[in-house]
């Protein structure tokens, strides 16, 4: 059953249009991210969630009951909708201890001081923080201040939790032990998540359901991660998402080459349905092809950078580079080797974008 | 690059230059204003400052002062946080005019200022008041300004600005996300004001009313002009009182010294404070992502309110203007505002016949300018040293440089008279450059102000990419590091002009038969009740402060109020 309906809400600021007649339905207890570029549109649809944007057209429901609507010019304030929120800059307040931070929405709705002082400790607890309860936040660290925000926005039970970006001000270290933190916060107080970010990663490790936006919050892909990942459903998100090669190829004779290198070689046999002169655009990973000593399709490696454990090629074929990543145990090409293309988990798209079944 | 190994080299020399300039004009003075204070014949005299502080006279000038710098503290706060919230927190039509206009009163030299509310408001012949009484046939006027109700209205009037620039400069910088995650945390508008906001701004609050306490406590102008005449007196005007009235005897010397070392200490302690506050550093309130901050929507008041900032302007800022314009225009003081009786004479009589005006415009003009000129030169530098440069000894100008914000215009007057009228070998008094001297004191605190601020905008790096492509120490500042700081001195440069063009404080306890400045000349005329010319030249003041604004926004680019300390 559905718990936040969003119904072809839309959002303009002045001549731009933020947000374009979005519909989403997310199930109680689910953990769905807005994925996308920034200025997507993504970071508003969570705004006009949490109340602090009124929309311009459509309406959002929680459970059966309308809290925006354009229709009925009807909004409920932001503080009456009882959601958890955490921010991308903290948003601690640096005046109050942690303690009181964590309290401060449990005072407002007038609880009783034992109470207040049972679900505090609590949310302090779950978040990691009772050492610390007594600072104040600028005496911490960042991934710190982001645990006060996660235990303040839990410490009154939410159903929904709105979290914008909020690992982003974080390092990579700390991003991944939180990654880790807010997953076993939703199990333990079972609320919705919607969370934005720009961060794939971060995307795929929390959802349950990624929704991938492009500007205008237009979706482009509503999946579970690993269908985002494995079948991209256009062009857009397999670019978003990790490395891309995007090639253009022609096809002679049933037989699929980079574009006007067909003395390298063919790429593959299979040809997707295309129209007749419009072949489709070939879309593949850089750690989803090898490099060959002899046969695949015929290059010359260009350039060569370590990263680590891969190794990241460029190779030339024809007009067109091909970037590839090994790992960097595998037998090492040098810049200006000759080298094979063995392409694998080939993905099709048409000249609109669209993914081509093949 | 030799210079690291050398003992004495540039750097050094640039310090021992600005700690010798800061220790001349401003350390020395102080220090033999301490000295006068307390001691005598070589010994420490704490009974003679009791004995002192315990005239009548004087001790009531300090209460005086304490009294009228906490009132205009505390109104001063609330004008300026409750304006500052309007303009930056609530949905208020014709916000960035609004914001704009509430600087105005910054600008406006509040000795002019209370010349108007004299003109306006004082028991017999105020214009209100009169108007006031015909329309209700008493006999009683019903506002008397010569009183310490009128110094403390008149002052905070003119001095709120210090509280609205903090408080609303503090509320554009707070990160919006603060009141936002308050607000989904549930809780309401005025909670959030009350919980969030204002204990966050309690530091700029705290700082901005600092501010207005140090200023008002040293305020010379509005208790001069206000209130001589009922006998209220505080510390600056009885200053200036018992060193006129005795004609420079040592009994009101030293009486001076006393009562400004108590400014001194007063000044140290309040900048402590406001330092404190400042540097806590639990209040910073970083800024994230520029979301537009929550607005109240002030739906039914929206227009009350605007209707009560835009009578506030024209009570404050419109209604004196014309005020000293329309009596500018007069033939004689007294007479109605009927266009037989304008004349334009009062402005060619001050322009072109008046010795004592032509006088006073020409030494203002060429005094500011050179003051300008060489503070922000000399500031340039010593902020260089201060930020820029590595070198041993350097907290002592850190520390000498801290002087200057702390000293009151009196306490300057006063230590310069003590320093240059020839007990030291060189006798300034009654010349220009004694006026000179003093300026330079008295403005050091902005030019140092404005030029750290441009200094510390250019990151080291800069200047290290320029030696790093082998430019020297030399060519690195003039190409690199000085066409960077250059708006920053052409704003201090104006910073110091224009209050410096109508000061009136310090150049009150200089002046000479020759020497009178704008300041001086209205202050006079207005004592001698020739108040027709006292508004022309006030008139003339005014226009020229607003050309100077036009200038300072035509060169900078930006808006920046060039005022405080008339």
């Amino acid at each position: 059953m559905a718990h936040v309906i969003l119904r072809d809400i839309t959002k303009r600021f002045g001549s731009v249009v933020a947000v374009d007649k979005l519909n989403l339905e997310i199930a109680r207890g689910e953990c769905i991210s807005f994925l996308g570029p920034s200025g997507c549109g993504k970071t508003t649809t969570l705004r006009m969630l949490a109340g602090f944007e009124d929309l311009d057209e459509g309406e959002i429901l929680v459970g059966d009951r309308v809290i925006s609507s354009s229709f009925k010019n009807y909004y409920l304030p932001p503080e009456k909708r009882d959601f958890g929120m955490v921010f991308q800059a903290f948003a601690v307040w640096p005046h109050l201890s942690v303690f009181d931070n964590v309290a401060f929405p449990l005072q407002i709705r007038g609880l009783s001081r034992s109470e207040i002082r049972e679900k505090t400790t609590t949310a302090l607890k779950y978040a990691g923080l009772l050492d610390a309860k007594d600072d104040y936040p600028n005496a911490l660290s960042g991934g710190q201040k982001q645990r006060i925000a996660l235990a303040r926005s839990i410490s009154f039970n939410p159903t929904v939790m709105l979290l914008d970006e909020p690992l982003s001000n974080l390092d990579p270290k700390m991003r991944e032990v939180m990654r880790f933190e807010i997953k076993e916060l939703q199990k333990r107080f079972n609320f919705t998540i919607i969370y934005v970010t720009h961060d794939q990663a971060e995307a795929m490790a929390l959802s349950d359901r990624i929704v991938v936006m492009d500007f205008g919050a237009l979706v482009q892909q509503d999946d579970t991660p690993v269908n985002v990942y494995l079948k991209p459903a256009n062009k857009f998100v397999f670019g978003f998402i990790g490395l891309s090669n995007f090639l253009e190829v022609e096809v002679v004779e049933k037989q699929i080459y980079l574009k006007g290198a067909r003395e390298a070689g063919p790429v593959t046999a299979v040809v997707p349905p295309h129209a007749p002169g419009h072949p489709p655009t070939l879309a593949c990973r850089p750690g989803e092809i090898d490099l060959v000593p002899d046969g695949g399709v015929r290059g010359v490696v260009a350039r060569r950078v370590l990263l680590g454990d891969i190794i990241d090629y460029r190779v030339t074929v024809g007009a067109t580079e091909v970037r590839v990543q090994r790992n960097v145990r595998k037998p090492v090409f040098r810049e200006g080797d000759p080298c094979g293309l063995a392409f694998s988990a080939l993905h099709w798209y048409d000249e609109t974008g669209a993914r081509v079944s093949g | 690059m030799t210079g690291t190994d050398r003992k004495f080299g540039l750097a050094e020399l640039l310090l021992l230059f600005s700690v010798l300039v800061l220790v001349v004009v401003v350390a020395v003075p102080i220090l033999l204003i301490i000295w006068n204070a307390f001691v005598v014949d070589g010994g420490l005299n704490i009974a003679g400052v009791a004995q002192v502080l315990s005239q009548p006279d004087v001790f009531q000038a300090v209460v005086n002062s304490l009294v009228i710098a906490a009132a205009v503290t505390v109104l001063s706060t609330i004008l300026g946080v409750f304006f500052a919230w309007l303009v930056s927190r609530t949905d208020l039509p014709f916000k960035e005019t609004m914001k704009l206009l509430f600087l105005v009163p910054f600008m406006l030299p509040s000795f002019i200022g209370a010349i108007a509310w004299k003109i306006l408001l004082s028991p017999r012949a105020g214009l209100i008041n009169k108007g006031l009484m015909s329309l209700f046939g008493t006999e009683q006027a019903l506002f008397n300004i010569y009183s310490l109700t009128g110094i403390i209205a008149v002052e905070s009037m003119y001095l709120f600005p210090f509280v609205f620039i903090q408080v609303s400069g503090a509320l554009e910088r707070m990160d919006p996300t603060l009141e936002e995650s308050a607000r989904i945390s549930g809780a309401g508008l005025l909670t959030i004001t009350r919980r969030i906001t204002l204990p966050l701004m309690l530091p700029s609050i705290a700082a901005g009313a600092l501010l207005v306490a140090l200023y008002s406590l040293a305020h010379f102008g509005v208790p001069a002009v206000l209130g001589t005449e009922a006998g209220i007196f505080n510390i600056p005007t009885l200053i200036y009182q018992k060193i006129y009235a005795s004609g420079g005897r040592f009994e009101a010397i030293r009486a001076g010294t006393i009562l400004s070392s108590i400014l001194v200490i007063a000044a140290a302690l309040i900048l402590y404070s406001q330092n404190r506050i400042l540097t806590a550093g639990r209040f910073q309130v970083i800024a994230g992502k520029s979301v537009r901050p929550m607005l109240l929507k002030l739906r039914g008041l929206k227009y009350p309110l605007l209707a009560l900032s835009v009578l506030y302007i024209a009570v404050t800022v419109l209604l004196p203007t014309v005020t000293i314009f329309l009596v500018a225009l007069l033939r004689t003081y007294g007479l109605s505002f009927a266009l037989e009786n304008m004349t334009l004479h009062n402005f060619t009589y001050i322009l072109f016949t008046m010795k004592l005006t032509r006088d006073a415009i020409w030494n203002s003009f060429y005094l500011s300018l050179a003051a300008a000129l060489v503070t922000m030169l000399v500031g340039t530098l010593i902020s260089y040293v201060i930020v820029k440069m590595r070198v041993r000894g350097k907290f002592l100008l850190e520390f000498l440089g801290l002087l200057p914000f702390s000293v009151p215009g009196t306490v300057i007057a006063l230590g310069v008279i003590l320093m240059w009228s020839g007990k030291f070998g060189v006798n300034l008094y009654n010349t220009a450059w004694i006026i000179f001297v003093a300026y330079i004191a008295r403005y050091m605190a902005f030019a140092l102000k404005s030029t750290s601020a441009a200094l510390e905008q250019v990151g080291d790096s800069l200047e290290e990419a320029a030696r790093a492509c082998g430019a020297s120490h030399w060519q690195a500042m003039k190409d690199v590091v000085l066409p960077l700081i250059k708006p920053g001195m052409v704003a201090a440069f104006f910073l110091i002009f224009l209050p410096a063009l109508r000061e009136l404080t310090t150049s009150v306890l200089l002046y000479g038969p020759t020497t009178r400045t704008i300041g001086v000349a209205i202050y006079a005329l207005n004592e001698d009740g020739e108040t027709v010319y006292a508004a022309a030249l006030s008139a003339v003041a005014l226009i020229i402060i607003v050309i100077g604004q036009w200038v300072i926004k035509q060169v900078t680019g930006t808006t920046k109020i060039a005022g405080g300390g008339s």
